[in-house]
């Protein structure tokens, strides 16, 4: 059912087909969704980098800087403070911005795009979803403002129950934000399932929508879990329900069971989508065909089924039996293997492919890169006596951040310099943009690879204060806190001078293969005037050629229009 | 269930209920459907999480599921468990007269089901009370008196706070203590002579003499009606949002809405109202068959 074609008269795109407030805020517009939460992830990411910024000026000093013993105050109540700023610092990053900031904010905008597809399959229960995600950041600057939670953002029981900070907001707001993640999980799987064009099948599908689907199954199989953990939380402290609290004979393990059951396959939830983005890049800028095209799609459910039995790796130190710590130490190395397969595919397709270092691809690379160490610590960490020694150290710390960080983030940067055409129709600089992220390639570094030194020689994690051995180490990695602000904050002034002063993007500046980019840029209302063929293969560059002026790619040979209308019916899965 | 499921065309249906975004309306009933399955996989798992914990507990603390067990009342789940499955057959037989287009026959089968609704939360909103009135409740609320068959009973170990609780003493033979499991066995207070009391009495009554005098009870038996409200209790919420969902179906099929060529909310209704019924029939074995 295609749109009466109308002729090419002024342009109007999604962004400026209707400007009132009110068109945004009840949009049903997959790509509106999208940027919104674009905007709220990005600022939520704001709020947590500032916090992180105060974390690290906090240890600059063995005694803490910031939050230290006063005339007027004890080292007790100052170090509370410190312990707040953290675990909103987790808190936030982990749900507010790593989980949805791909999946739903990039996922959003360039699902339907890929499908060739009007919008997702439920629209209203997108938009849902994003209220929702923004009920759950208001509950949790509720919970802020009256008594900020001090317990770490794992909400560990019993301090999580006796505590007297505003736990009972802060964990229904992660419920909410749980049921927009779940919300969102649903209706992406029924997109990819239902809305393929014709021609697409499972196996012609791009491997970003591949890593969509694997973290969407996550997500509706997983979130339900720590919902309903974090509902009893909630119970437990307001009706003392008893489940979580030994002296009223429930089990406090039993929370830590049932968070990392939710919690282990989060991480997948934020790492597949970023491994997605890097299969869009890594061909596109070698322009050369994706290696290993179906290894790399099913390793993606690999992961994400494997994802869930390791759970117990979190817990080796907390009473587990030696049983169970050896079967999880065993999945947990397990699961590093899909992982490795992607990067090898990786590297295959860039072999002797015609390499572009733009921005997109250089983010690319510092992904291949930081993934590679954070998931080698990983596997450090999923040895059991070695655990033993490093648990609740710096080097978990390390660990975590390399993979968050340097895996989730790197990625999501890049893929919004690769989509920042197709979403704005504008260019960034692209000089700036490249000089930015080696200066964030090197923050990266210099923050967290002290933090993996200092914990293999013992310093705890979550400590307001250490001893002055680590602080030549420690003062390294707030140096590295201070560049990536610079860094950022660069970043921010060329993609807004973007949007303002930024040269017009073609339809297609990168020469990518994907059906995104025979969309304008940005798309139109419905994306697409007819619905896209998918009958090439989307890692095929040999057709796409160089058109210097329009200073981006076009496809050379484009199939002859069949006279009638094709099949409308998608290939249903 | 029927993946083939037809969707008869009928322009003017399409026009008013077809969304832009979709081609047909098969295919966006199938996306509907697909959808809906999803959902009700996410509220499956959110009980199973709580069977998990059901499931732990159980294992560690059997002697507490088979005490308290005897407080439920079998009868009224039983009686529960068929007002349920009687309202999920005519549910599904609403379904099939939406297919149909039997536009009275879904409003009649809508307000049945709702009535079976209302029937299952009574009997249940009653089993509550009884509950409330001999302080059967969660956590630290939890302070009945009287034992499952009417003999007056100590207070719970399990509430006197961990310093002052007195030392368990052994008080029955080792083969009771395996079948309980060494954990369960911390049951008496300290001044009671060790005899068949607490639970050894009531699950082998058959072989020891019948317990006199005030009846102990296991430790933290809180925890298993701390379950029970906490399961029950989200299940009627469940069907409390069934019932709800139903007088909406009921409003829109007067209005005529629904039909051979749009019946997907129907559908729909039904597929989580089957659920409700599911996630009931391992509640009640699991809760009222505990001993
Ligand atoms: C190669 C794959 C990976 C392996 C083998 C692995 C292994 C581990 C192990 C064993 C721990 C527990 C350390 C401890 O607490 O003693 C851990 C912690 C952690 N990992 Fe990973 N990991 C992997 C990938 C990831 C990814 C991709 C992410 C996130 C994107 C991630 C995020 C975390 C976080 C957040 C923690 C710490 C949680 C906390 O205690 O606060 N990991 N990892
Ligand atoms: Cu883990």
């Amino acid at each position: 059912m295609s749109a009466v074609n109308i002729p090419p008269k002024p342009k109007l795109n999604y962004l400026n087909c209707d400007k009132t407030i009110r068109s945004w805020l009840l949009t049903l517009d997959h790509k509106r969704i999208g940027v919104m939460y674009l905007i709220s992830t990005l600022t939520a990411f704001f709020v947590g980098g500032m916090l992180a910024e105060v974390i690290r000026t906090q240890l600059l000093v063995p005694k803490g800087l910031i939050f230290h013993a006063t005339k007027h105050m004890s080292s007790f109540a100052a170090y509370k403070h410190y312990n707040q700023v953290f675990t909103l610092h987790g808190i936030i990053m982990v749900f507010m911005v790593l989980i949805p900031i791909i999946v739903a904010g990039l996922g959003n905008v360039v699902i339907p795009l890929m499908l060739g597809a009007k919008d997702v399959a439920f629209p209203r229960l997108n938009l849902i979803s994003f209220y929702l995600y923004a009920g759950g950041a208001v509950m949790a600057i509720v919970s802020t403002v009256c008594g900020a939670v001090d317990t770490g953002w794992t909400f560990y029981t019993p301090y999580s129950i006796t505590t007297e900070t505003y736990v009972c907001f802060m964990v229904g707001g992660i419920v909410m934000i749980g049921f927009s993640s779940i919300f969102t999980g649903i209706n992406f799987i029924v997109t990819i399932h239902k809305m393929r064009p014709p021609g697409m099948t499972w196996f012609r599908m791009p491997l970003f929508l591949w890593g969509i689907y694997a973290t969407s199954i996550i997500q509706v199989a997983a979130t339900p879990v720590i919902g309903v953990t974090l509902l009893l939380l909630i119970l437990e402290r307001v009706m003392h329900i008893g489940f979580f609290n030994a002296a009223l004979g429930g089990s406090p393990v039993l929370f830590q069971d049932f968070f990392w059951f939710y919690s282990h396959p989060a991480v997948y939830i934020m790492i597949l989508p970023a491994m997605a983005i890097i299969s869009e890049i890594v061909p596109t800028f070698s322009r050369k065909h994706i290696f290993g095209y179906e290894f790399i799609a099913l390793s993606s459910l690999a992961i994400a089924l494997i994802g869930f039995l390791v759970w117990g790796h979190h817990m080796f130190v907390n009473g587990q039996s030696a049983e169970l710590d050896t079967i999880f130490s065993f999945l947990t190395f397990l699961v590093a293997v899909p992982s490795a397969v992607k990067v090898f595919s990786w590297m295959a397709t860039m072999y002797k492919g015609a390499i572009k270092l733009d921005t997109p691809m250089l983010y690319a690379i510092s992904f291949i890169i930081l993934f590679t160490v954070g998931g080698l610590t990983g596997v450090i960490l999923g040895c059991i006596a070695e655990d033993v020694v490093l648990h609740d150290t710096y080097f978990v710390v390390g660990h975590f951040h390399y993979v968050m960080f340097g895996g989730t983030i790197i990625a999501f940067l890049g893929g919004l310099h690769y989509w920042w055409p197709k979403i704005t129709g504008k260019m960034y600089n692209e000089t700036m943009g490249r000089i930015t992220c080696v200066l964030l390639f090197i923050g990266v570094n210099v923050t967290f690879f002290p933090q993996l030194i200092v914990g293999a020689e013992g310093m705890p994690r979550r400590y307001a204060s250490y001893l002055p051995q680590y602080q030549g180490y420690m003062i390294a990695s707030t140096v590295g806190a201070y560049i990536q602000l610079v860094a950022f904050l660069m970043m921010a002034g060329y993609l807004i001078h973007s949007i303002f002063r930024g040269r017009k993007a073609p339809d297609n500046p990168w020469g990518g293969a994907t059906l995104e980019w025979t969309a304008a840029s940005p798309p139109t209302h419905y994306n697409f005037d007819d619905t896209p063929l998918a009958i090439e293969d989307c890692y095929d560059y040999s057709y796409i050629k160089y058109d210097p002026a329009i200073d981006g790619y076009v496809r050379t040979d484009m199939p002859a229009k069949p006279a009638e209308e094709p099949e409308t019916a998608p290939a249903h899965g | 269930m029927s993946e083939a499921m037809q969707v008869e065309v009928n322009p003017q249906v399409v026009k008013k209920h077809l969304a832009h975004h979709f081609d047909t309306m098969q295919q966006q009933f199938d996306a509907g459907k697909l959808g809906m399955w999803l959902f009700l996989a996410t509220e499956v798992l959110l009980f199973s999480g709580l069977f998990c914990a059901y499931g732990v507990y159980r294992a560690l603390h059997p002697q507490i599921f088979q005490f308290a067990g005897l407080y439920l009342d079998p009868i009224s789940g039983l009686i529960n468990t068929i007002v349920l499955l009687t309202s999920g057959f005519t549910m599904a037989l609403g379904v099939r007269f939406a297919h149909t287009g039997n536009r009275k026959g879904l409003s009649v089968c809508l307000i049945l089901t709702m009535l079976g609704g209302f029937g299952f939360l009574g009997i249940h909103g009653y089993e509550y009370f009884g509950k409330y009135r001999q302080r059967l409740l969660w956590g630290t609320n939890y302070h009945p008196t009287v034992a499952p068959d009417g003999q007056k009973l100590l207070p719970a170990v399990g509430l006197i706070p961990p310093l002052a609780r007195p030392k368990p003493i052994e008080a029955a033979p080792w083969h009771h203590l395996t079948l309980m499991g060494k954990r369960g066995f911390n049951v008496v207070h300290s001044n009671l002579a060790p005899a068949p009391i607490g639970v050894q009495g009531v699950v082998s009554k058959a072989k020891l003499p019948a317990p006199t005098g005030p009846y102990s009870q296991p430790n933290n038996v809180q925890i298993f009606f701390g379950a029970y409200f906490l399961m029950t209790g989200l299940h009627s919420l469940h069907v409390i949002i069934g019932i709800g969902l139903m007088l909406w179906l009921l409003i829109r099929n007067i209005r005529g809405d629904f039909g051979p060529s749009y019946f997907a909310p129907v559908e729909f209704v039904g597929l989580y109202w089957g659920i409700v019924d599911m996630v009931w029939m391992f509640l009640f074995p699991l809760l009222y068959l505990a001993h």
